[in-house]
């Protein structure tokens, strides 16, 4: 019988090739348990943190027209699709209302025509989309600042809820979004009516969108219906402030 | 940190005197690395493993690059990697999930900046910087760099008093990691960053762009996996055992001198 030795050689090689199997497959269960998870996804409050106190009330960089994209990307919703958001799209969105609700003192029901009658602000600026790439648009809106200061948020409001008329999943209850009131009255946050100087393409979401210009393309929600100021996201669907949050994506996505 | 030895006297093993047979005497064994170098560098070793493998998973939810200020799908790429990117063993988790493959980057990436703080601050203060890794004059000369190629290209490796300190190849490794590549992952990484980019427009006009950042990082990040896979084989032909031993207790026996 031949006795098999092992060199030093082959033990390291070995040794180390089980240990990295070991790592990596630990390193896939760990990625399946919510606590770690949880643990991991800690950093995103030093992330917050980090950034609130860098960046303040800085400005993103704003781009001339021959910096903008030849083709704007659509992702997400490219239609909505539902019988209530065709028959709004079938009356050029005559009668769309954003409705205003929520911790404020005088509720709102703004018509496109009453938003555009608002003083607006166009701005070229970059989308970042979470997976990696990035587009540039020119937008023109409604500083989200403006709106909620006719509608005038009560002491307890800490943040902006931003609910949609699209739905990725069927009766997943639809899009939605949220930001923080640094961000909600920064003055490039803007609900958004116009792209390149037209009105607000479908597969981009019209009538109106959200731009909040200092975190990532999931935050920047399509297809408004409805903003509500709130003091905390507890019984909002799965309590984590939006749609790919209660999916495990980060809610502060300046990152 | 050859230097560590002289300068706290801790000699394990004292060379006994050599009588006339200068290779038979007792191996020498010195404290080769700092207790801060050892435990930052397992640190930095598993966090290394960890941001390159979500940063993969990351990568492959858009697997192409760009050069300038915006870049998606309608747009000439660079470079694209497949139609799906790296292969499932190559990234973390192993199954596509980009929110899981942030969580492990943005968090081992804090963990290494933490780790390269005190790295930086603990090794400036003692002098390992300057003792240890910068390359003296005469040995970025060309005539030495080309020697220290030659002789590492013949698996020739240091030996003796040469052995106690490292070789300009390896200092210029180092530092090239420490203080070019580093650094620059962690500028274009934040260059990616919206939030950042509004405090620090200026990225923006250094990498030519968010996308271009992106590009960077990506490369940059490619060359510290070029230096991983080249350290890792240098150590296993320089010895496994004494390396890997002096970078967990410090101890390392000096390789003897050639025979005359």
């Amino acid at each position: 019988m031949i006795r098999q030795v092992w060199t030093r050689r082959q033990l390291l090689m070995r040794g180390s090739a089980a240990f990295g199997g070991l790592l990596l497959g630990g390193c896939d269960r760990l990625s399946r348990s919510p606590s770690f998870l949880r643990l991991l996804g800690g950093a995103e409050q030093l992330t917050y943190r980090a950034q609130r106190l860098i960046v303040g009330q800085a400005l993103v960089r704003e781009f001339n027209e021959s910096d903008l994209s030849p083709i704007f990307r659509s992702n997400g919703t490219a239609d909505p699709n539902s019988e209530h958001y065709n028959r709004l799209r079938a009356a050029d969105f005559a009668d769309w209302r954003l409705t205003v609700r929520g911790l404020v003192q005088r509720p709102l029901d703004l018509s496109l025509a009453e938003l555009r009658a608002m003083p607006a602000r166009t701005q070229i600026t970059r989308h970042d989309c979470v997976e990696g790439w990035s587009a540039i648009g020119k937008w023109t809106g409604v500083p989200l600042g403006a709106v909620l200061n006719t509608a005038q948020l009560l002491p307890d409001a800490r943040f902006i809820v931003l609910y949609c008329a699209d739905e990725l999943e069927r009766n997943d209850g639809g899009y939605y979004e949220s930001i923080d009131l640094v961000d909600a009255f920064h003055p490039q946050t803007l609900l958004a009516y116009a792209l390149n100087g037209r009105m607000l393409p479908v597969v981009n979401g019209a009538p109106l969108r959200l731009r909040v210009e200092r975190q990532l393309g999931y935050k920047q929600a399509k297809y408004l219906m409805r903003i509500e100021a709130v003091a905390s996201f507890e019984g909002i669907r799965q309590g984590r402030g939006g749609y790919w949050e209660d999916r495990g994506y980060e809610w502060y996505a300046g990152i | 940190m050859h230097l560590m030895q002289r300068r706290r006297g801790r000699h394990y093993n004292a060379p006994t005197a050599p009588l006339g047979c200068p290779y038979m005497q007792k191996p020498e064994i010195i404290r080769r690395h700092s207790l801060a170098t050892r435990v930052l560098h397992w640190i930095n070793a598993l966090s290394v493993f960890l941001v390159l493998m979500s940063g993969l998973q990351i990568f492959n939810a858009d697997p192409h690059l760009y050069w300038g200020q915006f870049g998606a799908s309608p747009d000439r790429a660079l470079l694209s990697v497949g139609a799906h990117g790296f292969p499932h063993w190559a990234t973390l988790p192993s199954w596509q999930a980009l929110a899981a493959g942030r969580r492990w980057h943005f968090f081992f990436a804090w963990l290494l900046v933490f780790n390269s703080c005190i790295f930086l601050l603990v090794s400036f203060v003692s002098g390992h910087v300057r003792r240890d890794l910068l390359p003296s004059r005469a040995e970025i000369a060309p005539s030495h760099v080309i020697r220290d190629i030659w002789d590492h290209l013949r698996l020739r490796f240091p030996r003796g008093d040469a052995a106690r300190r490292y070789n300009v190849l390896q200092k210029l490794a180092y530092v090239g990691v420490i203080f070019v590549l580093a650094p620059l992952v962690l500028a274009t990484g934040l260059t990616m960053s919206p939030g950042f980019d509004a405090a620090c427009p200026w990225l923006l006009t250094l990498f030519g762009g968010r996308q271009s950042a992106r590009t960077i990082h990506f490369s940059a990040a490619m060359l510290v996996a070029l230096f991983i896979a080249v350290h890792l084989m240098m150590v296993i032909l320089a010895g496994p055992w004494n390396d890997v031993r002096s970078m967990i207790t410090g101890r390392y026996v000096v390789p003897r001198g050639r025979p005359p």
